[in-house]
C-alpha cells in the first residue's frame, strides 16, 4: 500500500498530494498527517470522494488508511 | 456541543458570523471605521507603538492582536494541538511578511479589512478583493506546479512560547503604561475600543478562528485549487454578519468617495492586494491565520508576523504606505519590488514534480 507522507507540510500541500493519488486512481493508500487542520482537510476530501478511512493515532502524527 | 463542531460547515459559518459581529461591535465601541479588525493595520499600529516607525497617527499596542494569538495558544493547549514547529524556509517567510505588509498598506487593509470595508459600503474594497483573488490565483498556480517552502520540523517547547510570550510582554507594557511606548493622540491610532473589550474580543476571535481554521486567503485558494467551498462559506458569513450589524448600528455608508481610511486609486488598491494575496498564498495563510498558527506554536508563522511588523516600519519610514489622500510617494516602488520578489520566490521554490 502506498504511503503519502505529508508530515511537516502545511495545507494545501497535503490535500494536493492526496488529490493526485485519487486522480491517479489509487484505491488503497495511507496518509500521514501531523496537523489537525491538515487532518480535517484530508478527511473532508476523502469523504467527498467517497473513500472510507480509518485513523490510527501515532506518537506525533496520525495515519489515515483510505480505501474505496 | 460536538467536539468537532467548528470543522463542519455549520461550524465555520457560526465562527465567521461571530467574528463578523464582534468586528462591527468593536467599531461601535471606538475602533476606527471599517476597521473592527484589521490584522495588517493593527500590526502596523504595534510597530508604531514600539517606535519602529514615527507616523504619529498610527501608534498603539492593539490588544486585539495580543488577544488573537493568546486565545489561539490557550485553546490549542486545551485541545492538545499546541505543537512547537518550524524551520521551513524561515527567512523567505520573513520577507514574504515584509512585502505582504507593504502591499496591504498600499491598499490600506488586510483581507479581513477588505471584507469589512465591503460590508461597510466602501466600494474601493472591490478592486482590492479582485486583486486579492488575482494574487491568490497566481500563487495557486505555482502550488499546483509544485511550489513548496519545504517541511517544518518539531521544535522545542520554549520555541513555541516565544511569540505568545512576546505578545503578553507587550500587553504588560501597555497595562502598566510603560512611558516610552508611542501612543497616538489623533488619527486612527487614537480611535480604539476600551482596552479590556479589545482584549476580550481578540481572545474570543482567536479561539473561534483556531477551532474553525478561519482564513480569508485559504478560503479563496481552496475554491481555486481544489473547488472546496468550506472556508469561503465562513468568509461569506463573516461579511454578511458585518453588513447586518453595520445596518443595525448605522455604520453603513455606500460609495467610493470619502470612505474612512481608504483611497480610490483603483489600480493601486488592486495591485497592493495582488501583492499581498500572492505573498499570503506562498506563506500559507492570511495575516489573521498567521497569528493563530503562531499561537499554536508555529514559529515559521511567528517569523511571518515579525516580517509584517517590520514591513509596516519600512512602509511608513519610506513613504510607501497610502493615506486617505492617496498612495504614498514610493508606494508604487514598494509594490513593484514586492511583486518581483514574490514572483522570484514562487519560481525558484517550484520544483518539477518527481514522477512517482
Amino acid at each position: 500500500m502506498k504511503t503519502i507522507d505529508t508530515r511537516g507540510l502545511s495545507c494545501p500541500q497535503p490535500v494536493i498530494m492526496v488529490t493526485r493519488e485519487i486522480m491517479a486512481g489509487e484505491k488503497n493508500f495511507e496518509v500521514l498527517v501531523d496537523s489537525e487542520a491538515s487532518f480535517e482537510n484530508v478527511t473532508r476530501l476523502l469523504e467527498s470522494k467517497g473513500y472510507k478511512f480509518t485513523v490510527a493515532e501515532k506518537d506525533d502524527h496520525k495515519a489515515i488508511k483510505a480505501e474505496k | 456541543m460536538n467536539k468537532k463542531f467548528f470543522s463542519t460547515r455549520a461550524g465555520i459559518i457560526t465562527a465567521g458570523s461571530l467574528i463578523g459581529i464582534i468586528a462591527a461591535l468593536l467599531q461601535y465601541f471606538g475602533n476606527p471605521k471599517n476597521m473592527g479588525f484589521c490584522i495588517a493595520c493593527f500590526e502596523r499600529d504595534i510597530a508604531g507603538g514600539l517606535g519602529l516607525h514615527r507616523a504619529d497617527v498610527v501608534q498603539y499596542i492593539r490588544p486585539e492582536i495580543i488577544g488573537i494569538m493568546v486565545g489561539a495558544l490557550v485553546i490549542s493547549m486545551i485541545k492538545k494541538e499546541f505543537r512547537p514547529r518550524g524551520g521551513s524556509s524561515t527567512v523567505i517567510r520573513f520577507f514574504l511578511g515584509v512585502f505582504a505588509m507593504i502591499g496591504a498598506l498600499v491598499f490600506l487593509g488586510c483581507p479581513w479589512r477588505a471584507f469589512i470595508r465591503l460590508a461597510g459600503g466602501d466600494w474601493n474594497a472591490i478592486p482590492g478583493i479582485i486583486g486579492l483573488i488575482t494574487g491568490i490565483g497566481i500563487g495557486s498556480y505555482f502550488i499546483k506546479s509544485g511550489y513548496s517552502l519545504g517541511r517544518s520540523h518539531t521544535q522545542s517547547k520554549p520555541a513555541g512560547y516565544i511569540m505568545p510570550g512576546f505578545m503578553l510582554f507587550l500587553f504588560a507594557l501597555l497595562i502598566f503604561g510603560f512611558p516610552k511606548l508611542f501612543t497616538s493622540t489623533a488619527g486612527p491610532g487614537s480611535m480604539r475600543a476600551p482596552l479590556l473589550i479589545s482584549l476580550a474580543a481578540g481572545l474570543i476571535v482567536g479561539g473561534l478562528a483556531q477551532r474553525s481554521r478561519f482564513c480569508t486567503m485559504g478560503s479563496i485558494r481552496d475554491v481555486i485549487l481544489v473547488k472546496d467551498f468550506h472556508l469561503i462559506s465562513g468568509i461569506a458569513a463573516f461579511t454578511l454578519a458585518v453588513f447586518v450589524m453595520n445596518m443595525i448600528l448605522g455604520q453603513f455608508k455606500a460609495g467610493f468617495e470619502g470612505q474612512p481610511i481608504a483611497h480610490n486609486s483603483h489600480i493601486w488598491n488592486f495591485l497592493g492586494m495582488t501583492l499581498s494575496g500572492f505573498a499570503f498564498v506562498l506563506s500559507g495563510g492570511c495575516p489573521g491565520r498567521q497569528l493563530i498558527l503562531s499561537g499554536e506554536g508555529d514559529t515559521d508563522a511567528g517569523v511571518f508576523v515579525l516580517g509584517m511588523i517590520t514591513g509596516a516600519a519600512f512602509s511608513h519610514n519610506f513613504a510607501m504606505a497610502s493615506s486617505p489622500a492617496g498612495i504614498g510617494q514610493f508606494g508604487m516602488w514598494g509594490t513593484i519590488i514586492g511583486l518581483v520578489f514574490t514572483f522570484v520566490i514562487a519560481v525558484t521554490m517550484t520544483q518539477k514534480r518527481k514522477t512517482a
